[in-house]
């Protein structure tokens, strides 16, 4: 323990799935209070709250949750940041109690999107216009969604995807197999929002969403949140020896954004950001790839996992293709890779996202993932990237064991 | 001859059709909307320049759940510039190579009640001579 740590102490959450009885703040209340209860806390203990939420990001949901939980007059920051928004409340948290504005702080990500379809296609509708008339920074007469190209999330996915298939001569089979091991994962996690097997052939033959991408290697929508209590190192010390056993120390926690790029403004690049991020994580907890013992990693599509073994250094240049082709990503291999089901199969609620596989490498940290544990797993890396663009990785370490 | 507009302001209608976009004066950075600044060197004048109708595909994809297929490539043109376009005249994915040669063309993709017609661009595939 050293003062400048910050410690997670309490994390859940609920099921990924599709809730229509539960309300947005149901599923939030549902995993804060499960989270405190974690932590053997409660409300009164907590000295800043930061909710994370994309779809009513406008509703100021952190004060709509301390209105059923506990409203203590504490700062509250309602954050969104695409796919990454869950991370950037435990960032926010985290950064509150690093300035010393707070010892204990509650980061909550919570999503309902139900059965929404193709992300991007329901924000972007604009009305036919009677009378073509050029409109906003591009001079656009009309919806270019179809006519120019694609923007819609399974579209930049995959057209990232083929870039590398490009460059590194990987195949469609490379991708559906990394679809082929989530799925299989996803078996073994009672919180995943589909716990189903699929052969090679199943994965390849389903329908056809973007090329290469089917249905079956395609994050489904749903609905879920996650919480967690964040300490500080002073803090901890005063707290009762059974939470301070079960703490996880936060090695690394970095953001980054897209830099500039020639291609940028045609194709969002995933890559860069994320290598940013992973290689200033990797120096600022002081260790490397090879040290990870299981990675949650953003396979939003199948298409991006493969990227991310990449991007993320845990496997040679260029050679992802190669890596899922070892086993080395399967829970029984080298470096298990989003045993938890991942996005493809556990869920993926937007807002919940970034602190759900904070709670997966924090339960085989501490030893509690029951028949999913990866045995003796002590060090674990959390990886999330959304669009345009916001990129998160926290580096989790338990402590060692006396 | 119907009137016509181009469906984005990057796109011209000369003869032949083609993109410019605004370049950064001091990084010559392109850009195809209108910026308060440069985002690579925060430069804030911009000029425009016109850009090749001709270059190599990058990567693509093939978007089903929609009216109809469509394939949408990303474009590195002739000396410079990065574009996204739906590739014309291809539906198999598998007659998509890695950096094969492409060329603009434009269509109709729609027109509204006055007649007028807005004009697009996308890329064909581009015979190159041995």
């Amino acid at each position: 323990m050293s003062s400048g740590d910050v410690w997670i102490i309490g994390i859940a959450m609920t099921p990924f799935g599709r809730f229509p009885d539960k309300d947005l703040i149901d599923l939030a209340a549902e995993a804060t209070l499960d989270a405190l209860a974690d932590a053997d806390l409660t409300m009164a203990d907590v000295n800043v709250l930061a909710l994370g939420n994309v779809y009513e990001a406008n509703s100021h949901n952190g004060q709509r949750l301390q209105k059923q939980i506990g409203q203590t007059g504490i700062p509250v920051y309602n954050v969104v940041n695409a796919c990454a928004t869950g991370a950037t409340a435990v960032r926010t948290v985290m950064m509150a109690i690093l300035a010393g504005e707070a010892d204990i702080g509650l980061a909550v990500g919570v999503e309902k999107m139900g059965k929404m379809g193709m992300l991007g296609a329901a924000a972007k509708t604009r009305e036919e216009k009677k009378v073509f008339e050029p409109k906003g920074r591009y001079g656009s007469v009309m919806k270019t969604e179809g006519v120019l190209g694609t923007g819609l999330m399974p579209g930049v996915f995959a057209q990232a995807g083929m870039e590398y298939a490009f460059k590194h001569g990987v195949t469609i089979t490379h991708f559906a197999k990394v679809a082929q091991k989530n799925h299989a994962h996803s078996v073994l996690n009672p919180l995943a929002q589909y716990r189903k097997e699929f052969t090679l052939e199943e994965i390849l033959s389903a329908e056809m969403i973007s090329y290469p991408n089917t249905l079956l290697m395609c994050c489904p929508t749903g609905d879920g949140a996650a919480a967690a209590v964040l300490c500080s190192d002073a803090r901890l010390r005063r707290l009762d020896p059974d939470v301070r056993r079960r703490a996880i120390k936060i090695s690394a926690s970095v953001m980054t954004s897209d830099p500039w790029s020639d291609s940028g403004q045609a194709l969002s690049d995933v890559n860069t950001l994320t290598r940013m991020a992973a290689d200033a994580a990797y120096e600022k907890a002081g260790i490397g790839p090879e040290d990870l013992d299981l990675v949650e990693l953003h396979d939003c599509f199948a298409t991006a996992e493969l990227l991310h073994y990449d991007n993320l250094r845990l496997c040679e240049p260029g050679g992802a293709g190669d890596f899922i082709d070892s086993g080395a990503p399967w829970r029984d291999g080298k470096l298990p890779v989003n045993v938890s089901g991942g996005l493809l199969s556990k869920g993926h609620p937007l807002g919940a996202t970034g602190i759900a596989n904070i709670y997966e490498v924090v339960t085989h940290l501490r030893g509690e993932a029951g028949q999913r544990q990866i045995e003796g797993a002590r060090v674990g890396l959390t990886h999330v990237i959304g669009l345009a663009s916001a990129c998160a990785v926290h580096i989790l370490e338990a402590p060692v064991r006396r | 001859m119907a009137k016509q507009v181009p469906v984005v302001d990057y796109l011209k209608l000369g003869d032949p059709p083609h993109l410019t976009a605004h370049a950064c004066t001091s990084c010559g950075a392109l850009y195809f909307d209108r910026r308060n600044a440069c985002a690579r060197c925060f430069g804030r004048t911009f000029t425009t320049r016109v850009l090749s109708n001709t270059g190599t595909l990058r990567t693509f994809t093939v978007m089903y759940r929609t009216k109809k297929p469509f394939v949408s490539a990303i474009v590195d043109l002739d000396g410079g510039g990065v574009v996204k376009a739906n590739l014309l005249g291809v539906d198999d994915p598998e007659e998509i190579t890695p950096r094969m040669p492409v060329e603009l063309d434009t269509f109709i993709a729609g027109v509204d009640d006055e007649g007028t017609e807005a004009v697009a661009f996308g890329y064909r595939p581009r015979k190159v001579e041995k």
